[in-house]
Order: structure tokens, then C-alpha cells, then sequence
């Protein structure tokens, strides 16, 4: 029998099992020599985190976190308005639970774990009821989502694109407000935007005006037209040269000059203006090594067809280009999420900037480890994230499979 | 002066006017001084060495290529840099290259109806039916709905005979259809256009298919060094070749 079955080449392949001792021997105790270089790792380890360890676990106080999250995560923007920021996460949750029926459908586990995170976060010290009961609603809205998206299948997916792309101006609508009639959406002035909050805003108009704009970007270098090539190049070459904080100095002390006197620029503005225009020249070039990639005959053949200039990029040229560097871009994106908090050197709000003017209250001076560690914690959960998307993305896309 | 559109599409008049077509890329001159003229519904196939000018006389015809002196009229329209005339000629030729540049992103059917969408306006269930019949002509219903990399070299190019076709060009320019295609598939290709050929749509074909030639070129063109160095009909080409060049390529490619 066994002799047939490995004729036929079922077998199935040989697998390695090890208990969590035998793990150990092949891994960090083989030879003797292995066996003192592990030992000597793990004392080194031990000595450097020694005293972290007994600092987290004895000597920490978080009630410096406990007592201003609400200024980390929105900072003063005001208690009467905070339903706006509900609501938009209220939306996203929906848009992902609809986007998540649509396309995932499966992946249980890693569903469960999303919508185990507003849950855990409403179980942690320091939010406040509504805050739980609001989070309970967030986990509604997924599965509300979830639920017309599954009913709906592919039949929504335009539906379900087009509500991404109207999601992030709509945020900003709601969190800047309309001032329509009297009392209707109120204006919440800029300065009273903080922590989380203003680095999502900043990151999302950053992302959503330096993606057109860096395409534009990288089109015009190769344009055939000599003027709007030179514009081009030299609008990259120049503020690729440049670190972002000068930019956002730049922002922050010159554009005044270019204003009426009198009349003065909104400071968040001002670096969401400097940080598009600093990405926008990376992705350009991110952009550029894409369109490189596509060989001429993609190019010819479309021309062959009839099909114009504009007409060969859209349909032919740009969906394979931006396809292909999808690992760049995100790699780009990430960064631009980390480097919002470059406007705290220009006195804006956000998840640093707030930290420090929290630290700098007499009654919390002393307690910057803990905050500290907190937004590292915040940063690092979101970047990893957005990492893990980018690789189910690559995947999905079959980059690098060509 | 002459105008482009004085002349156009009477049928007596050849559909493709070359006179004296020079091409040059830097300082090598690839085109010195083509003159052919193509008759309505005639199967033309144009042979020669590599880097004979075949490649780059075919692909100024669409424009692909820029020539730099002479004169070319296709289908009554001149091919100049006016980029209205350009997209013209371009509607009314299809293209099949040597490499297939099929659209890797886009499915087999969005390939084929892309073009008659986008440039003829038609409305996307048309453009799927006619899709479908060309689909069943090169024998691969079955694919529509398959993307180019999923499918074998000669299914490839077959989709992008059909991808040409979808446009109901007057014209049909082929760039060595056949040559990046394994042994065993070259017969699909080639029998796709021969049913083509006697179709009576009009057929330019950079090959060196000798049996194809034989089966169903009305005339042929040996190509050396940028100039047309011997033309006639395969009859003559084959039995009777006038220039020493074309008989010895002749029997490079034949004796093997």
C-alpha cells in the first residue's frame, strides 16, 4: 500500500513538530558555543530591560493618560460638537463593514479581532460611558455594514467605492462644520483641533491632495511639452531637497507675506498645505519608477487601437504603473503619518504637540514616560496597520507575481 | 497643393500611397525611399534580413513611427503630424505586433471592447457582441472572461487579432505575428489568418511564413538594407527571383 501511494506521489509533505523543549535545543542550545552565546544574549537582554520592566510594571502611573485622553485624542475641540467626531467613525465603520461584505467576505478571525479593538479600548480605565456606549455603536455600524454589503454583493462595490472617496472631504466637512443656517453644524475654528484628530486630518488631506497632484507630477516630467517638463522637474528636485520642517517653517513664517496684510492664513492649514506639497514630490518619483516599469509595446498598442493620449494613461498606463508601486506608495503614506508630527515644531496640536503642552502643566510634570510610551503605542498600532493592509493588498493585487 | 482628403476612399484608388518614404533613427537610416501602393482587399507580405527596414516601414504607416521625407496617403487621408489624421488612420488600421501587448490588467473581452467603447462610442453591450463573434472566429469563446497572462502565446495572439478587429479596420498591419510564438502554436496563429486573408480585408504582413505566403499573398516585398529590393507575386518570387540578395535569403530561410 505505502509503496503504491508513494508511486503516485501523494504523500503528503514531511512535517516538523517540536515540543516547546525540543524548539528550544534546535534553536538556541545545539552546541556548547550556542548554548553560552544564548545565555549571554538573554542576560544582556535582561540588564537592559531590567529597568523598564520594573518601571512599567511598579513605578508607572497612567493617570496622567487617564485624566486628558479626551485632549489626546480630540484636544479642545468642543464637548457640545464631539458628535461629529462620533459620527465620523460611525461612517467609517460602516463604509469598512459594507467594503468588507463586499470584497473579504471571509477572514472570520481577523474580522473578529476589528471588531474586538472598540470593544477592548471601551473596557480600558479612564473613558467615560458615553464614550463605551459609543464604541458599542461603532461595532453596530460594522455589522450593520457587514450586513448590506453581504446582502448586496457585487452589485454594491461601485457603490462602496464611490463612498470611500467621498468619505474623507466629508470628515472634513463635518469636523470643520457648515455654518449653513443659525445653529446648524457650527464652525468649529481650526485652533481647536487636536491630538488623534488633527494628525488624521492632517495625514488624510495630505494623502488625498498629494496622490492627483504627485500623479500630475509625474506626468508632466515625462510630458513631451518642455515647459510643463521643466515646471515639473524642478518642482521635485526642489522640495526633495528640502527636509520637511523647513517646509513647514517655510509654511509657517512666509506664506503670510503672500497674504493681505491683516488678513492671516489658518496656521493647520498652512502645514497641511506644506506637507502636500512635500509628498506630492515623493510621489512623483514613486509614480515616475512605475510609468518607467510599463514597457513601449503597452503604449503602442493602445495608439494602434485609436485611443488618445489622455485615454492610454487612464485605462492602459496608469492602472498598471500605480499597481506596481502600491508598496511604495504605502511605504510613502506611512511616513507622512509619523512625519505629522513635525507640526508640533510649529505650535500645532496634534498627538505630540499636545503631549508636550500637557507635560508642561505643573501638575503632570514628571509624568512624560508615561505619555510618551502612550503615543508611541497609538503611532506604532496605526503604522502597523496600515503596513498589514499594504501586504493584503499586495496580495490581492498579485504584485510582483507578473 | 494637393489636399489630404481630395482623394478619399474611391474604391478604384490603392488604400495605401507609400512615395518615397525615408526614416532615419540619429544617423543610421532605417526607410531610403519606399514607394509601394496597396490595393483595396490585397494580402501584401513583406520579407527580409533583420534590420531591413520591414518592422519600421510597416509601423509608419500607422504612425507609430515618424518618417521624416516622402509621402504617406492611407485610406485617402495623409499621415502628417496632424494628431485629428493620425487618430483617423489609427481607427482604421488594426495592429497585431510580435510581442502581443496585450493589456495584462484588463480581461480578455474588456481587452477586445476597450477601443470600441472608448474611440467608436459604442454602447458597451454592442461592443461585448461583436467581441464575442470575433472570439468565436479565432476559436476561443471560452477565454472571454480569462486575463492575457493566464492564457498560451498563441491563444494570446489570436485575442489580439480579434482585440484589432473589434475596430472594423480597413486595414490590417501585422509585425511578425508569428515570431515569439513556440513551433506548435504557429499553426493557430496563422490559420486564424488565412481565414483572415480570404476574408478580403486588406493585409500588410512582416513575416517570413513562406507557406502563408504561398496560400494567400497577392504580391510580395523583399526588404534589404532600408530599400524594397525585389517585388512580385509569390509565383514569381519563389520560382523566378530577379536579384542574387533575394535568392540567397530565400534559400537561408527555406533550406532549413
Amino acid at each position: 500500500m505505502a509503496h503504491t501511494t508513494a508511486r503516485q506521489g501523494i504523500l503528503p509533505p514531511p512535517t516538523e513538530r517540536y515540543s516547546v523543549l525540543g524548539w528550544l535545543h534546535k534553536n538556541l542550545f545545539s552546541t556548547w558555543y550556542n548554548s553560552l552565546l544564548s545565555i549571554l544574549a538573554l542576560l544582556l537582554i535582561y540588564s537592559l530591560a531590567r529597568g523598564f520592566l520594573t518601571w512599567l510594571i511598579s513605578e508607572a502611573e497612567w493617570e496622567v493618560v487617564r485624566v486628558n485622553l479626551r485632549l489626546l485624542m480630540v484636544g479642545q475641540y468642543p464637548s457640545a460638537e464631539t458628535w461629529r467626531i462620533w459620527l465620523c467613525l460611525y461612517l467609517l465603520a460602516g463604509i469598512t463593514g459594507l467594503s468588507w461584505g463586499v470584497w473579504v467576505r471571509g477572514r472570520w478571525l481577523l474580522g473578529a479581532a476589528l471588531l474586538a479593538a472598540p470593544l477592548l479600548i471601551s473596557l480600558a480605565p479612564g473613558v467615560t460611558s458615553t464614550a463605551r456606549n459609543q464604541l458599542l455603536g461603532i461595532d453596530l455600524a460594522a455589522l450593520l455594514g457587514f450586513a448590506i454589503g453581504r446582502a448586496g454583493g457585487k452589485r454594491l462595490r461601485r457603490i462602496a467605492i464611490i463612498l470611500w472617496v467621498l468619505y474623507f472631504p466629508l470628515v472634513l466637512l463635518i469636523v470643520r462644520g457648515l455654518a449653513l443656517a443659525e445653529s446648524w453644524l457650527p464652525i468649529v475654528t481650526s485652533n481647536l483641533w487636536g491630538g488623534l484628530l488633527l494628525t488624521f486630518l492632517l495625514t488624510i488631506v495630505g494623502i488625498s491632495f498629494s496622490f492627483p497632484l504627485g500623479i500630475l507630477l509625474a506626468l508632466g516630467r515625462r510630458s513631451s511639452l518642455p515647459a510643463v517638463r521643466w515646471v515639473s522637474v524642478s518642482y521635485i528636485e526642489v522640495f526633495r531637497g528640502v527636509p520637511l520642517v523647513t517646509i513647514l517653517f517655510m509654511a509657517s513664517t512666509m506664506v503670510p507675506l503672500f497674504f493681505p496684510p491683516g488678513t492671516r492664513p489658518d496656521p493647520v492649514l498652512r502645514a497641511m498645505v506644506g506637507i502636500t506639497i512635500f509628498t506630492a514630490a515623493y510621489l512623483a518619483e514613486n509614480v515616475r519608477g512605475g510609468l518607467q516599469a510599463i514597457p513601449a509595446g503597452q503604449f503602442e498598442a493602445a495608439h494602434a487601437l485609436g485611443l488618445n493620449g489622455f485615454q492610454t494613461m487612464t485605462f492602459i498606463i496608469l492602472p498598471q504603473a500605480l499597481r506596481l508601486v502600491i508598496p511604495v506608495l504605502m511605504g510613502l503614506f506611512i511616513a507622512l503619518f509619523k512625519d505629522t508630527s513635525l507640526v508640533a515644531t510649529i505650535g500645532l496640536l496634534e498627538l505630540l504637540g499636545i503631549s508636550r503642552s500637557i507635560l508642561a502643566q505643573p501638575q503632570f510634570v514628571g509624568y512624560q514616560h508615561e505619555v510618551l510610551l502612550f503615543i508611541t503605542m497609538i503611532y506604532w498600532i496605526f503604522c502597523y496597520f496600515l503596513s498589514y493592509i499594504s501586504q493584503r493588498l499586495e496580495k490581492s493585487l498579485g504584485v510582483g507575481e507578473r | 497643393m494637393e489636399t489630404a482628403m481630395s482623394d478619399q476612399s474611391s474604391p478604384s484608388q490603392p488604400i495605401i500611397i507609400a512615395r518615397d518614404v525615408h526614416k532615419w533613427y540619429g544617423h543610421f537610416q532605417a526607410l531610403k525611399g519606399i514607394n509601394m501602393e496597396v490595393n483595396r482587399g490585397e494580402v501584401i507580405v513583406i520579407f527580409g534580413p533583420s534590420g531591413s527596414g520591414k518592422s519600421t516601414f510597416i509601423r509608419t504607416l500607422n504612425r507609430l513611427e515618424e518618417h521624416q521625407r516622402g509621402q504617406i496617403i492611407v485610406d485617402g487621408i495623409e499621415v502628417t503630424h496632424d494628431l485629428r489624421n493620425i487618430e483617423k488612420v489609427r481607427t482604421e488600421t488594426g495592429m497585431v505586433f510580435q510581442q502581443f501587448n496585450l493589456f495584462p490588467h484588463l480581461t480578455v473581452l474588456q481587452n477586445i471592447t476597450l477601443a470600441p467603447i472608448w474611440v467608436r462610442k459604442w454602447k458597451k453591450q454592442k461592443a461585448e457582441e461583436l467581441a464575442m463573434q470575433l472570439l468565436e472566429r479565432v476559436g476561443i469563446p471560452e477565454q472571454a472572461q480569462k486575463f492575457p497572462g493566464q492564457l498560451s502565446g498563441g491563444q494570446q495572439q489570436r485575442v489580439a487579432i480579434a482585440r484589432a478587429m473589434a475596430m472594423q479596420p480597413k486595414i490590417m498591419l501585422f509585425d511578425e505575428p508569428t515570431s515569439a510564438l513556440d513551433p506548435e502554436m504557429i499553426k493557430e496563429v496563422l490559420d486564424v489568418m488565412i481565414k483572415l486573408a480570404q476574408s478580403g480585408i486588406t493585409m500588410l504582413v512582416v513575416t517570413h511564413e513562406m507557406g502563408f505566403a504561398k496560400a494567400v499573398a497577392k504580391r510580395m516585398f523583399f526588404f534589404d538594407d532600408g530599400q524594397i529590393v525585389e517585388s512580385g507575386t509569390p509565383d514569381e518570387i519563389f520560382k523566378n527571383p530577379r536579384e542574387d540578395r533575394t535568392k540567397l535569403f530565400l534559400s537561408q530561410i527555406l533550406t532549413h
